[in-house]
């Protein structure tokens, strides 16, 4: 076929952050042949900014944590809403593949008795995450991009997926684009692995990169996937709001889990009103008990309300910045200064301090930063099985932030980057599995590449259509006002119709200039992407009337018993957007029981 | 606060082009890549630069800022006078592609020569190790690294000279140094270094070290003490006498 490079490989991983890379190799150490897909160059994917630590029951810090402990976080952070066969999957494997990181090379902070160290964040009822510093996704990434390169993975960088084929019911292969010169190439392969991370690019203030598009989103969607809990996006608390140019920039949950503290324009520590029903007893009552929590002995202290779960601090925030208690630049305050040592500060949050002191010229150790909620993560994606990872059409696998389950209504601090490692592992596995038992995905006929091919040109015909990015910025302006923290369902109505007329645009964009290299291009062909998934997420959100984790609703401000544990389903019918409800299966009664009265 | 700012920028593909002026309405903090982003958003769509994480941690966005190696989500407009137009070019070590972005690929062919990660055996039956902070702490240096490139493209060696083929170039001599250092790690790397790594071809002028974004003490902490190691290895008599005799391996 003319223009078009072709490859074949056994498993194609698409996304070469924590879950891509680790898929990769786990399907290459079962032998396959595996082609790595990454949308920047290698490494330089999300995984790398991640910042807090990994969450795994290592136990090295608190002797008495395991699994069961971790699970009952994670189910009660995901208010109950969790797959809970993943919440179980992830709890029990978690702390094996963090010591396999370290047997990679991963150089994890120390206890005082050589042992990797565990730091405490917010939902997690004991200090867990394993962490380097606040660079702990930079550590990850490196040690399994050298891990995955010296498996004889393939690696295709700058190369971005526009469309999964599918033939005789199951997954054929991949076909996409190389940045670099703008040519098409085509991944005929046995098992595709969707490892493509989030949607934030869709929201205007977010801690996401260009990247983030919702690709694997899509086109599991396209390729008639179904996908779940698409309405549940979690804001992190604490991005940077000032200067307006770092406004979204991630600020580590970290520097809560090292003693910092939130105060509004008053000077006070507004966390105390705000501890949930269903979390009262847990948490410090006192600025006294918290202190003490942060410098003294934790198995006497309760933890500072500070380290809540992210959807309820977000929410604070939100509250303490509407009633007039902001700072200057529309955010709250974070304070560690008066809280650690310069030293300390330097030492367990080093890129934070060089951030601040960089972009915003505020020194950290002396005073505290403005922050404000950032879109951040999206708990929904592709409905895969908890054990394989397969979504429903076969052949196709999903990890990490692109699937759904594990999370539920709210993703804990420090459970992607254990999501990523566990559930990386199992879809490589599987995935080879898959491709062992089943060959070569079926041959794709030529015209049916030439039409997505041939598609994908069309923004070249129309060299006066509209500016991509400025459809792009118009579509972040919607999402933001109309999907944001809180939502009303005028307001999401209102996002549905704006979302069609953007449509419309979006048909209509047109680039100019060659094919090589053109970010033009590129915005214009993510946009399809973009524009899905923030329907989806809109259609979701209209249809959930109550207000549960990352989803809340100023009509509807309670959680609904009634909507407990039942699902959004999202799937493509035609070309319309089919939505359905579903009740999640039962939670075993051992396991609902571990989570109602603890370990 | 707003204020008009010029920037040039090369626009051009595979090495010919030229600078190009353009003025953008800078606001308050903001930095080059912002200005960069603007430019291609509302004045040229196709103007090509990478980027991913405006933090400073991905190390994408390399680019030479009136001439100096910098990373343009670190760099504030408001550090260069006003009334100056900024110039925005792309790194002069590696092949050019288009405007801002260079094929980087030497990068990750010669990270892959060098003989990777060999960890001990484990000091436990379970299959872990013991390891105290202050020997964790003196690799981590150096695991900071974020791949910039920013020191290649300094070090004369690779950009006046284009020894690519024999040197290494100082960030992979910074990774040798995060293997070496790991209390784990066991292989020997030296005669890697001395010979196809070309550890030798740098004379330390320290340029490396200057450009650096994640303040690595590139010359003296990771060079300077590998340069020692290898010399060691190679130069020692009492050594060699050693291991002609014995035909052993020392240290």
């Amino acid at each position: 076929m003319p223009d078009i490079q072709t490859h074949e490989y056994d498993v194609l991983v698409i996304g070469a952050g924590g879950a891509g890379l680790r898929a990769a190799i786990e399907a290459a150490a079962s032998g396959a042949s595996v082609g790595l897909v990454c949308k920047s160059l290698l490494g330089k994917a999300h995984t790398v900014m991640a910042e807090g630590g990994a969450a795994a029951a290592l136990a090295t810090v608190i002797a008495q944590d395991n699994w069961r402990i971790h699970f009952r976080d994670t189910m009660r952070g995901g208010k109950l809403h969790n797959d809970w066969r993943m919440a179980q999957i992830h709890a029990q494997e978690a702390p094996d593949r963090i010591r396999e990181l370290e047997a990679w090379g991963a150089l994890f902070d120390r206890t005082p008795d050589g042992r990797i160290n565990q730091r405490p964040f917010g939902g997690h009822t004991y200090q867990r995450l394993a962490h380097v510093g606040d660079r702990t996704g930079l550590e990850m990434i490196r040690v399994l991009q050298d891990k995955a390169v010296h498996a004889g993975v393939g690696v295709h960088m700058e190369c971005t997926i526009i469309k999964i084929l599918v033939g005789e019911g199951r997954a054929a292969g991949a076909l996409g684009y190389y940045r670099e010169s703008g040519r098409f190439v085509w991944f005929r392969a046995g098992a595709v692995v969707l490892a493509t991370g989030g949607i934030g690019k869709a929201w205007k203030i977010t801690s996401n990169s260009w990247e983030y598009t919702g690709d694997g989103h899509y086109l599991a969607y396209d390729a008639g996937a179904e996908l779940i809990d698409m309405e549940f996006v979690q804001f992190h608390p604490t991005g940077m709001v000032w200067p307006p140019s770092v406004r979204g920039i991630l600020v580590t949950e970290g520097v809560r889990g090292e003693g910092g503290v939130l105060r509004n324009a008053h000077g006070e520590r507004f966390m105390f009103r705000y501890i949930p029903e269903m979390f009262k007893g847990d948490f410090a009552e006192t600025e006294a008990e918290a202190d003490a929590w942060v410098t003294g002995d934790r198995s006497r202290h309760r933890r500072p309300p500070e380290l809540l779960t992210r959807d309820v601090v977000a929410k604070a925030i939100v509250a303490e910045i509407q009633a007039g208690r902001g700072s200057p630049h529309g955010g709250v305050f974070l304070d560690i200064a008066s809280k650690r040592p310069a030293d300390y500060i330097k030492r367990k949050l080093p890129s934070m301090y060089h951030q601040f002191k960089e972009l915003a010229g505020v020194d950290i150790t002396r005073e505290p930063m403005e922050i404000g909620p950032t879109i951040h993560y999206v708990m929904g994606g592709v409905r895969v099985d908890p054990e394989s990872q397969m979504s429903t059409v076969p052949g196709l696998f999903a990890a990490g932030e692109v699937a759904a389950g594990l999370h539920g209504a709210n993703r804990l601090g420090g459970n992607s980057l254990s999501d990523l490692l566990v559930f990386g592992r199992r879809a490589g596995l599987a995935a080879a599995e898959f491709a062992g038992r089943q060959g070569r995905g079926p041959a794709v006929p030529e015209q049916e590449l030439g039409a997505v091919m041939r598609e994908a040109l069309e923004p070249f015909e129309r060299a006066d259509g509209e500016n991509p990015f400025a459809v792009q910025a118009a579509l972040q302006e919607v999402m933001q006002t109309y999907a944001g923290i809180v939502r009303d369902q005028a307001g999401l109505e209102r996002a549905l119709a704006e979302l069609g007329r953007l449509k419309e645009r979006a048909r209509r964009v047109g680039v100019t200039g060659s094919r090589e290299y053109n970010p033009g291009w590129h915005a214009a062909l993510d946009l399809r992407a973009l524009l899905t998934v923030s329907e989806m997420t809109v259609r979701a959100a209209a249809e959930r009337r109550e207000s549960r984790g990352g989803h809340t609703r100023s009509d509807y401000p309670d959680q609904d018993p009634a909507l407990e544990r039942r699902l959004v389903v999202v799937r493509r019918e035609g070309d319309g957007m089919g939505i359905r409800w579903e009740p999640q299966p039962a939670i075993p009664e051992e396991l609902r029981r571990l989570i109602k009265e603890g370990a | 606060m707003t204020q008009t700012r010029r920037l040039r920028i090369f626009r051009g593909a595979h090495g010919a082009g030229e600078l190009r002026e353009y003025t953008v309405e800078a606001g308050e903090g903001m930095v080059v890549l912002d200005a960069v982003h603007r430019i291609q958003a509302e004045q040229a769509p196709d103007l090509a630069v990478r980027w991913n994480c405006k933090a400073g941690k991905c190390g994408s966005c390399s680019a030479e800022i009136n001439g100096r190696p910098r990373l343009m989500c670190m760099t504030r407009l408001s550090d260069y006078p006003a009334e100056r137009p900024i110039t925005v070019t792309p790194m002069k070590a590696f092949p050019h592609l288009k405007d801002l972005v260079t094929d980087v690929s030497w990068n990750y062919a010669t990270h892959r020569r060098i003989p990777p990660f060999t960890p001990r055996a484990p000091d436990f039956p379970d299959g872990t190790w013991r390891m105290f902070q202050y020997e964790v702490e003196r690799a981590q240096e150096f695991r900071k690294c974020i791949e910039c490139f920013l020191c290649q493209d300094v070090c004369h060696v690779l950009r006046a000279h284009g020894k690519h083929a024999e040197f290494i170039g100082p960030a992979f001599l910074v990774r040798a140094a995060a293997y070496e250092t790991h209390p784990l790690d066991i292989a020997d790397r030296r005669d890697f270094l001395k010979a196809d790594g070309g550890i030798g071809y740098c004379n330390i002028t320290k340029c490396c070290t200057e450009v650096c974004p994640e303040s690595i003490t590139i010359t003296d902490n990771a060079i300077i003490p590998l340069k020692e190691r290898v010399v060691d290895r190679h130069y020692d008599p009492l050594a060699k006498l050693w291991r002609a005799l014995t035909g052993r391996r020392t240290g």
